[in-house]
């Protein structure tokens, strides 16, 4: 049943609908139903990163809750590792690791080690799995010297990756994380990617996060989904999410000294000028360094910084492009530049190959992601 | 998993849970003794309420003090173990509301199990001490032809009465499954369905004794078997096996509320609030 | 006078916080009616042994009941008022931005207390007292003067409820945990108010020494002021005086609390 064709996490034409109260006036209520996820239809293959993205309110912690077992979908099938989580929650959780960002699951007056326990116990994990997997985390998220600290007197950082830690010592065969990064500093935004990384390439972990970092999704995942107002709005790599929203990222140079307008190549451009500090516009897609090694060879440079594009901003402007080509010729321009990163994801979308999806599947719904237009 | 699975799988979860609560409470140490200390004498108030009266009175609706102590030893014996419990499921609303509550549909183990207990505390234990002192005194003190039976009848309310209390308790939370905000509606349950059952129920209207005889059959933790020990007539005619129906009532209870509680939790995976 | 605004603003916003949970009101006037109707079956059933205790008749001794109902949230007797903030303020340092405030620290937490204390009497006590005042005998004055002496009293007991528990909350800067403080607080709170038994029916000495001490001026002074068992002005006078003392004490560790503040460098 789990097999790659089929996928790991496969959501067919999932919907969730709630039902929502609202004030009018002095006792009066309205009832109104609001489409939290409407009709998405995804596969996630064994052993993928996807990053899972889009606007607040979007409908992807409902996603995750569905898929988690936390919620019963409305309409649709959900399947993690074969289960239905809304009927197999218990089952499910064995095989499940879920992390939430801004929620710590440990115990906040003990030591470290005391949660680990507890899951030991709680997950029922062999004794000789529970150390193997404890001195593999503990040795990866650099825990060894907090092990008999009280959580509350860790960091933000160091309690995230305790966090982590106990997500995955009974060895989930899928990962969500919500917000992992949020609030950390960038010495423990790296360490958890890192980390993150070597768990999918070691173990084949599947992960699924969401994530308002962009640079989370650039350093981890090949492949992202875009949701918003409840729809698969994109599914594909993340370069073409770039190209999508047309985004681009900053480039901060700071010069010795005040100087005109930089040179740069096209379609990089100088925005901004405040004394010696210039602001340059370039596509997200491409690489820095190209222009950076341009401007360090032509111009006095002191210091210079990369800002990433806001991912609320990506997605935004990416929402307002397809709002433009809706209705156009689709042709070509957007799924070229797919890259690689599709390769392993091909067969995941109902509509790219008809036969695999159940009939139910209601796939002729206004929302091709740009993508589809090759396929 | 079959049902019985599902309740050893519960108290396991239970007591792991329950054991790290413990854990967490002791490394305050100092904090601890002050609770254990105020819990015993705020829950013991209502005694010295009763002791001021008596202080004024002989009698109180015709029973004597020893009679009211052996309910009111009853009544919180009974109750403070259902508080110690269960009596943290009341904050099942404030978790749904900052959102932790979702953090426990993704365990292995069954939610109720988890919630109950959720801030599990032995400072509860003042409580059932207080209790079980005025129990004790009142058992000493009534003026009871003991038989087998009727001794037998004391462990058998104490017990019940606990079960029926904590069916209250989950019952209560699954209430706030549909109305978080409202926590407060069960202390009128719990807390006041205790502190009822403390005076005798020859105080109340006849319509009230119904109310918690028929409807909310809290009568059946102390006042119907403990009329049946005093050989005290109870206000509402009953037949005479009821005074034994305590562990029957306790078993009904529990399975609404396990009923209740089931249907809370559907409502909320397929709601969301 | 533009510090009279200020408090007044601060007292707004203590009644609006209040106003925002209505579930919880609706939940908590069921919950203050059930008690009142429990009680009130206890005390009839004692009075019915022993009519005039303590000075009251039967309907007296309702009204008391339904009374304390009322005014059990909007006194704060067994605590969760301004002072659970206040503690926690305390406990985590952030009182010393209060303290650079161009206000009173003590008026300012008053004024924020007192609205408190408004939006909980209209939200929950109200609604118990008429229900008890429709469906059990009471003793309510007809005429208008008792009730507006009985509303001034009211004002004097919430002050001098404000100013015990502020003081308790004081206590967390030397102690550094409210827990223990809040038990007594509760413990003390319903005991010597008068909640578990109105303090006139207490017994001998023990209850002439509980009628004199400032809790007495919670329930017992508003009653008996509202059913004609004492003089007005000697309930004002009774209950100013411990307004004032507990304020003027409240003051002089409040002194010795930010010296120690401002010791420690905030």
């Amino acid at each position: 049943m789990t097999g790659s064709e089929s996928g790991f996490i496969e959501l067919d034409g999932v919907e969730k609908v709630f039902e929502v109260r609202r004030k009018t006036g002095f006792m009066k209520r309205e009832r109104r139903q609001v489409r939290a996820v409407d009709s998405i239809s995804f596969r996630v293959a064994s052993g993928e990163m996807v990053g899972y993205i889009g606007p607040n309110g979007a409908g992807k912690s409902t996603t995750i809750k569905m898929l988690t077992g936390i919620l019963t979908p409305s309409a649709g099938r959900v399947r993690v590792a074969g289960i239905d989580p809304s009927r197999d929650r218990i089952r499910l959780a064995h095989r499940i690791g879920v992390v939430f960002g801004q929620r710590t699951t440990l115990w906040w007056d003990l030591p470290l080690i005391d949660s680990y326990r507890l899951m030991h116990r709680m997950y029922r994990i062999p004794d000789a799995r529970y150390r193997e997997n404890l001195d593999r985390l503990v040795e990866l998220l650099g825990l060894a010297d907090l092990l008999e600290v009280p959580v509350r007197q860790l960091s933000l950082g160091q309690r995230m990756r305790g966090d982590i830690a106990a997500a995955l010592l009974h060895d989930p065969e899928v990962l969500y994380l919500d917000e992992p990064t949020i609030g950390l500093d960038v010495v423990s935004k790296a360490k958890v990617r890192e980390f993150l990384r070597e768990l999918n390439a070691e173990r084949g972990t599947t992960v699924l996060l969401t994530t308002h970092d962009l640079q989370d999704i650039e350093q981890l995942c090949k492949r992202v989904m875009v949701i918003d107002h409840g729809r698969l709005m994109y599914d594909g790599p993340l370069t073409g999410l770039h190209e999508a929203g047309e985004s681009e990222r900053t480039l901060v140079v700071d010069l010795e000294r005040e100087l005109p307008p930089i040179e740069a190549p096209a379609p990089a451009r100088v925005v901004r000028v405040d004394g010696p500090r210039q602001w340059l516009a370039f596509p997200a897609a491409e690489s820095a360094a190209p222009l950076v090694a341009r401007i360090a060879e032509r111009y006095p440079l002191v210091d210079l910084s990369v800002r990433e594009p806001d991912i609320e901003a990506v997605i935004a402007k990416m929402l307002h492009a397809m709002e433009d080509n809706r209705g156009d010729d689709r042709g070509d321009n957007r799924g070229d530049n797919r890259g690689d990163g599709r390769e392993g994801t091909r067969g995941d979308h109902p509509g790219d190959h008809p036969g695999d999806t159940p009939d139910d599947t209601p796939d002729d719904t206004p929302k091709p992601p740009p993508e589809r237009a090759t396929a | 998993m079959g049902e019985r699975g599902a309740l050893a799988e519960g108290v396991r979860a239970y007591r792991l849970i329950a054991g790290m609560w413990v854990r967490s409470s002791m490394t305050y140490r100092a904090s601890f003794a002050v609770t254990v200390f105020g819990n015993l004498t705020v829950t013991g108030l209502d005694f010295v309420g009763i002791l001021l009266m008596f202080s004024q009175v002989d009698s109180l609706g015709g029973w004597s003090l020893p009679e009211v102590a052996f309910l009111y030893g009853l009544s919180v014996t009974s109750f403070g173990i259902a508080d110690l419990l269960l009596g943290s499921m009341e904050t099942v609303g404030s978790r749904i509301r900052d959102g932790s509550f979702d953090t426990l549909l993704v365990r292995p183990a069954p939610v109720l199990a988890q919630v109950g207990a959720d801030r599990f505390a032995l400072r509860r234990l003042g409580r059932i001490t207080q209790g079980a002192v005025v129990l004790g005194w009142a058992l000493v003190s009534v003026d009871v032809d003991w038989t087998a039976a009727k001794v037998l009848l004391v462990p058998v309310m104490v017990i019940s009465g606990a079960a029926i209390f904590s069916a209250v308790f989950v019952a209560g939370a699954a209430f706030q499954i549909f109305a978080q905000d409202a926590a407060e509606v069960q202390n009128a349950f719990t807390y006041g369905g205790t502190t009822l059952l403390q005076y005798p129920p020859s105080v109340f209207g006849k319509d009230l004794v119904r109310g918690v005889t028929f409807m909310v059959p809290l009568a059946f933790v102390n006042w119907v078997p403990a009329a049946h020990v005093l050989g005290r007539p109870y206000p509402v005619a009953l037949p005479g096996w009821t005074a034994y129906a305590s562990p029957l009532v306790a078993l009904a209870c529990g399975a609404l509320a396990g009923l209740a509680w089931r249907t809370g939790l559907r409502s909320y995976r397929s709601t969301g609030s | 006078m533009g510090s009279g605004r200020l408090y007044a603003a601060v007292a707004a916003g203590g009644f609006r916080r209040y106003a925002t949970y209505r579930a919880a009101t609706a939940a908590g006037v069921f919950t203050n009616t059930v008690f009142g109707v429990i009680l009130v079956h206890t005390y009839l059933a004692l009075w019915d042994e022993k009519p005039h205790l303590g000075g009251y008749d039967q309907a007296q001794a309702v009204t008391y009941v339904w009374l304390g109902q009322c005014l059990y949230a909007t006194l704060a007797i067994q605590g969760g008022g301004a002072e659970k903030d206040l503690m926690e303020r305390i406990r985590t340092g952030e009182i010393a931005v209060d303290l650079y405030r161009p206000a009173d620290l003590q008026l300012w937490w008053l004024a924020g207390d007192v609205g408190r204390a408004l939006f909980q009497m209209l939200g929950r006590g109200v609604i118990p007292f008429l229900f008890g005042a429709a469906f059990f005998p009471m003793a309510l004055p007809a005429r208008v003067t008792p009730w507006a002496a009985f509303t001034v009293t009211l004002l004097l007991a919430a002050v001098v409820s404000f100013a015990i528990r502020y003081l308790a909350a004081l206590s967390v800067f030397w102690l550094m945990d409210g827990m223990g403080v809040n038990q007594a607080l509760m413990v003390t709170g319903i005991f010597f108010s008068g909640m578990v038994l109105p303090l006139n029916a207490f017994p001998g000495t023990f209850g002439e020494v509980v009628r004199v001490l400032p809790w007495a001026a919670q329930i017992q002074m508003p009653a008996d002021v509202l059913m004609g068992e004492t003089s007005p002005l000697r309930a004002f006078a009774f209950q100013a005086a411990w307004a004032v003392a507990l304020l003027a004490a409240g003051r002089l560790v409040q002194s010795a609390a930010t010296r120690r503040v401002v010791v420690q460098g905030g």
